[in-house]
This record gives C-alpha cells, structure tokens and sequence, in this order.
C-alpha cells in the first residue's frame, strides 16, 4: 500500500486491514499529526437516512382493533440503498402484537401492519462486520391520526411523519471506507491525500442492487423532501443578524467606556 | 305490610313484584314459619337470596359430642431396638384408644450405607493411604452419623480432615459400584459415578469461602474502594486519552489504592481531572469519537448541552427564544454536518450577543453613578439605546434603561432591578 508517512493514522504497517483502528494507536498517529504539521481532516463517513412511518385510515374497512394500516420504514434519505451499511433492522413493536420483535434481513427495510393503537417503535440498526459491531437505536413514536383533530380522515391521504438523521462512523475501517467509496447512501469527505484506497470490488448482480433501493416503492410518492439548503439558508440570515447586534453592542460600550473614562479625568 | 299500608305502597309493589317470578308474590303472603314476622319483613318481605339456615334446623338440637377421656397408657417406640416400655397420656374417645405406631417414629430415617465383603476389600479398595481398620471404622460411623461428616470427623480416632473423609468414603463407594455393577452403562447415571468427588477442588472451594467470610470490615471497604477507583481510572482513561493534555499528573490516590494490581503497568490518568467530560467542547467532540458510530441528532444534542453546560437557566431559556423569534428551529429539520455547525455557532453568537447585553446594562449602572448631577447628556445617546426596541425586545431591564435616561429630569423613574447599586437621588441635590 503506497502512502505517504503522514497519513500512518491508517496504520499501513500492518498488512491485513482488520476493522476499527485500536484506540491507542489512534492517539500516536495524532501525535504525529501534530509533529509533521499537516492538518489531516479525520476521515468520517455518514449515511443520512430517513426514518417514520405513512399510515392509511381503513375507512369502511376499518374494525375495532385495526382501524389504521401502517408502514415503518427506515431509507436513505435519497432513496438509495441502505444494505451496503446495513445488515438487518430489528423493530420492536408493543407487546400487544404477537411477536412483537420483528426483523427485518434484506433491504427496503420497513414493516407493515394493522392496528388502532399509536406507540414508541425502538428500530435497531445492526450493521455489517466490517462497518461496526455495535447497533444504533432510533426511536419513532408511531402517528396514525391527524395533527389536526378536526380533519377528517381519509383512506387516500395518509399520515406521514419523517424524521431526518444521519447516521456517523467517525472511525471507520479501511475495509469499509474501500467497499462504500463511490456508493450513493454513504458520504464520504475528501479523503486525506496520499491516501488511496483498493477499488471496490463490483457486486455480482447489478439486477440484485437496485432492488434494495427505494426509489420504486409504492410509498414512495408520501415521502417528503429534506433539504439543507433552506435550513442553511434560515440559519445564515439569523447569524447575519445576530452579528449585526453584536457589533453594534460593541460599538455601544466602547462608547459609554470612553465617556466614563471622560467622566474620570474631569472629576480629577 | 302495616307500613306498607299506611305508605300507601301496597298496591304498587305487588304488580311490579309479579314481573319477575311468580314465586315471590306467594310467599310474601304467606307468613314463613321460624322466625318472627316482623323479622322477616326486615328483608323487605322476600326471602333471602343466599340460602340461609332452615328455620326447622333452628330447632334442631346440635349432635352430641364425643366422650373424651385421658388415659395413662404403656406404650413402645418402633424406632427403638431395645424393648423400651414408657408410659404417656393417651386421648381416648368414646372409650376406643388410639391405634397405630408411636408418632414419631416415622421420623427415624437412616441412609444405607454399602457393606463390603473383605475380598471386595482385597480386590478394588485397597488404598496406601488407609488402612483397613481405618476405612472399616470410617464406615461404621458413617453408618451411624448417617453421613454427617462433621460429626465423623470430630468422632474419628485419628485425626482426618473432613475432605480426606468424604474422600476415602466417596472413592469406596465408586469402586464398589463400578465393580458390582453388571455393566458400566447402569451406574453412569449414578451421582457419584457422574459427578466425583474433588478433594483438591473442595479444599480450594472452602478456603476461598472462608477467605471471604473472614474479612473484615475495613478489608471490605478497602475492596470496595479498589474496585471503584480501577472503574472511574478505566472511564478517564477512556475520555482524557483522546484530548490533547500532555501534562498529566498521576494523583497519590490512585497510585496508593491501586496497590492490588487493578490496573498494572498501565499509564493511570489522573483523578484530578474533572469527572464530568461535557463541560468542554473538545472533551465532547473527543467522546464522540469514542463511539464507534452515532446519530447526528444525538451530536448535536451533546455538543448543545456542552455548550449550555456554563450557562444558567435562565440563559438556556433566552437563547431557545432569541431562536425561535429569528425564525430558527430548535431542532433542525434537516441536521446535516454543514446544518448543524451552523446551528451551533449561531448558539454561540447568541450567547455573546446576550453577554453583550448584560455588559451594556453593567456599564451603564456605573455610569449612572458617576453622572452626579450631571444631565448634560449629549441627546445622541438615547437614540441609540432604542435600537434594543426595533428588533428583538430582550429583557424588560434593557427598556427601562431606555426611559431612565429619558425621564431623567423628570425624575420620577424607580430604581430598576438590573441596577446593581441602589440609585442615588441626584436631583435632590439641586
């Protein structure tokens, strides 16, 4: 593996690439990150994903215990495919339902069913081996009726609640970083320079690949659309503002400081 | 009925009664023989809905008791080998004495305790160790003490320990089983065939046992200690390996207690760094990467609280409402990296534009103290103190600064709580 000496953050020294760099490593290579001077950015990989549930109201269908038909589901927040970082997704229903753990093995990663009752679903992400060993949970109250209590509810609009979120490997394995670097759900920074990855091995079936993505999925016209760009927007205008007064609030007490001081002298 | 007459209510309770069954009617009529009429008409003229003891059993006389008698009788124990006679009080009844063995000598239950042959001796239980007088005599006692080895120990005519007892007892009893048996099939399920008696193991077990019983106090706190001191080093270790303090000292503590060997050979941080590891945005950001992976949300959620962490309540509060009147999500929306650096460096300048502001008000509290009768205030400045009002109106204090310098001469405003020293009455003077 050609690399330049500072980037040993990866620990080139070792032949085989196994998993998460040991932490005590970590700190050394920092040190040296420190002495050679150059600013590595740490490499930080995130998946944003989508999480929430679309539910329809039965209507005439409707019976005493499912009056609602409900889909929660976990997706990339472009509709990409999340199997390249997920293994499985486990939800954990109310205990009402029978077995109320459901797994889920193979992407789209959503589960349907019927019932009257709105609850907290706990979904935990279990990732490949050589992404992490450790699940992450997600939390989603499960919604079934209207905001609005007085809307009357129909079986062709449904109730939608999307949460945005991203997952992070601040630390990922080169393994890892290798196998996801061109795929679309994962970002990826710039990677340091010097730093070159083996190219990722093609997956067998192309066919197989797009299955797992959600682009085609009959909910997919409920989806709702996250963009940063208006947030960044909303969040630059209000700093804009909040500068304006700081700098105005500086003005002023340099200000009153030189009248005190004004004061002082003509008391003297 | 007489009440029921005189109420009036006769004629009404009758057809209403003759709805349900038929039977009530009739024996509402009829007077039932037992008890008083007044009685029953206590229950409201029905009878009672659970059944209720037959007025003729009322009547009845209760059975005759049985006859008992005390006897002074001879008696023997079954349990007993010897031909013992004693003599108790016995109950009889109705002049029949009691029959059946002596009551308490079910209790006398004993273990069987195999019997060698001396050729099985010779054969299987020979022992280097013990004699045959020896395992003869321990086998006895066993018989006797029904296996209490405790008490066959104490018993025992040389001086064995109770392992080396339960030892020799147990190999026996294995030999002999797997010699008598047809097959080694039939006893494998046996209890001394599956499982063997350890001595080396039992001897480990019990001295590890009196160990722990015997500690005392002090040992036990000392224990506690040790334990608590290696966790909270572990923990540190973990969250100040990761920041960039190069000058770490150990404390004298941890070295004093860690002297068990908790934490052997390892660097120790020290105890004098603070426990909590969010009061810092570094330490946060380092934590984070302490995580193998995380949610976005729960970043942010962490480096806001850090950044709260040295500010007070109050403040807390102000800032989410300076956020809300710019329009600004307490939660992003869309928490991406870029989003949610933004979101907390807009946190940031809104805690330095209200430090600013709090400063201003401080300044111009010294100020009013100085301006001894002095009103040749250039009428520029309030001009500028309104700007608090066009935008965002923070703080009722900053207002009143606004009509202190206002109505100055008029003389009339009083003092306001953002003032720190009690206002003087300038305009008095004059």
């Amino acid at each position: 593996m050609p690399n330049t000496s500072s980037s040993k953050k990866h620990c080139q020294d070792q032949p085989q690439l196994s998993g998460p760099i040991p932490k005590s490593h970590m700190a050394k290579s920092e040190e040296n990150k420190k002495n050679s001077g150059k600013k590595l950015k740490d490499v930080e990989i995130s998946v944003p994903i989508v999480y929430g549930n679309i539910a329809f109201w039965l209507g005439k269908k409707a019976s005493e215990y499912q009056s609602h038909k409900w889909t929660i589901y976990v997706r990339g927040a472009s509709n990409e495919d999340l199997g390249v970082i997920i293994k499985r997704v486990v939800f954990q229903l109310h205990s009402s339902f029978n077995n109320p753990m459901r797994v889920v093995d193979a992407p789209p990663f959503e589960l349907s069913e019927a019932g009257w009752g709105e609850f907290e679903i706990a979904i935990t992400l279990y990732f490949h081996s050589d992404v992490c060993d450790k699940p992450l949970n997600l939390y989603h109250h499960l919604k079934l009726y209207p905001e609005d209590e007085n809307s009357s509810m129909s079986t062709k609009k449904p109730v939608v609640v999307e949460l945005y979120d991203e997952i992070v490997f601040p630390d990922p394995s080169e393994a890892f970083l290798a196998r996801v670097q061109n795929h679309p759900a994962v970002h990826l920074p710039r990677l340091p320079a010097g730093l070159t990855l083996p190219p990722p091995i093609p997956v067998e079936d192309a066919s197989k690949r797009r299955k797992g993505d959600t682009k085609d999925n009959p909910l997919s016209q409920w989806f709702l659309n996250f963009s940063e760009a208006d947030e960044l927007l909303q969040l630059a205008a209000a700093r804009q503002q909040v500068q304006a007064h700081i700098s105005k609030l500086k003005r002023q007490i340099s200000l009153i400081e030189g009248q005190h001081k004004q004061l002082k002298s003509s008391d003297q | 009925m007489d009440a029921k007459d005189i109420l009036g209510l006769h004629k009404n309770s009758f057809p209403s009664s003759l709805e349900k069954k038929s039977r009530p009617p009739k024996e509402s009529h009829r007077k039932p023989d037992g008890i008083s009429r007044e009685v029953y008409a206590l229950t409201g003229g029905m009878p009672p809905l659970m059944p209720s003891i037959h007025s003729s059993q009322l009547k009845k006389k209760p059975p005759p008791p049985e006859k008992v008698t005390w006897q002074w009788l001879p008696f023997t124990n079954s349990a007993r080998k010897d031909d013992l006679h004693l003599y108790h009080w016995v109950r009889v009844v109705n002049g029949v004495l009691p029959t059946g063995d002596y009551s308490f000598a079910k209790y006398n239950k004993s273990v069987d305790i195999i019997k060698y042959t001396d050729e099985e001796y010779e054969k299987y239980l020979t022992d280097p160790m013990w004699t045959k007088e020896e395992t003869n005599e321990l086998f006895d006692l066993c018989e006797r003490f029904d296996l209490r080895f405790v008490v066959i120990a104490d018993r025992f005519p040389s001086s064995r320990t109770v392992e080396e007892l339960k030892d020799r007892y147990y190999s026996v009893l294995r030999a002999i089983l797997l010699a008598r048996a047809a097959s080694s099939g039939d006893v494998a399920t046996h209890p001394v065939i599956k499982d063997p008696y350890n001595v080396s193991q039992e001897m480990e077990r019990k001295r590890a046992l009196s160990m722990v019983l015997s500690q005392t106090r002090q040992q036990e706190k000392r224990d506690e200690e040790v334990l608590i001191e290696a966790k909270r080093i572990a923990e540190l270790r973990m969250a100040s390996k990761v920041t960039e303090q190069s000058q770490l000292v150990v404390a004298s503590n941890a070295d004093a207690e860690v002297t068990e060997g908790a934490v052997p050979g390892e660097t120790i941080t020290p105890s004098n760094v603070q426990l909590t590891p969010f009061t810092d945005n570094a330490s946060t950001l380092a934590s984070l990467r302490m995580l193998r992976v995380y949610l976005r949300t729960y970043a942010l959620d962490q480096m806001v609280q850090a950044s709260n962490s040295s500010a007070g309540v109050r403040t807390i509060k102000r800032v989410e409402q300076t956020l809300q009147d710019l329009g600004v999500n307490l939660k992003p929306r869309v928490p991406t990296k870029a989003v949610c650096a933004e979101h907390l460096e807009l946190r940031k300048e809104i805690l330095t534009w209200l430090n600013l502001q709090k400063q201003v008000q401080y300044k111009e509290a010294e100020g009013s103290s100085f301006r001894d009768g002095s009103y040749s205030e250039p009428p520029g400045t309030p001009k500028d103190r309104t700007f608090t009002l066009d935008s965002i109106n923070f703080g009722v204090s900053s207002e009143r600064v606004v009509k202190k310098d206002q109505k100055r001469k008029a003389h009339g405003t009083p003092p306001t709580a953002a003032h720190k020293r009690p206002r003087k009455q300038k305009a008095s003077d004059f």
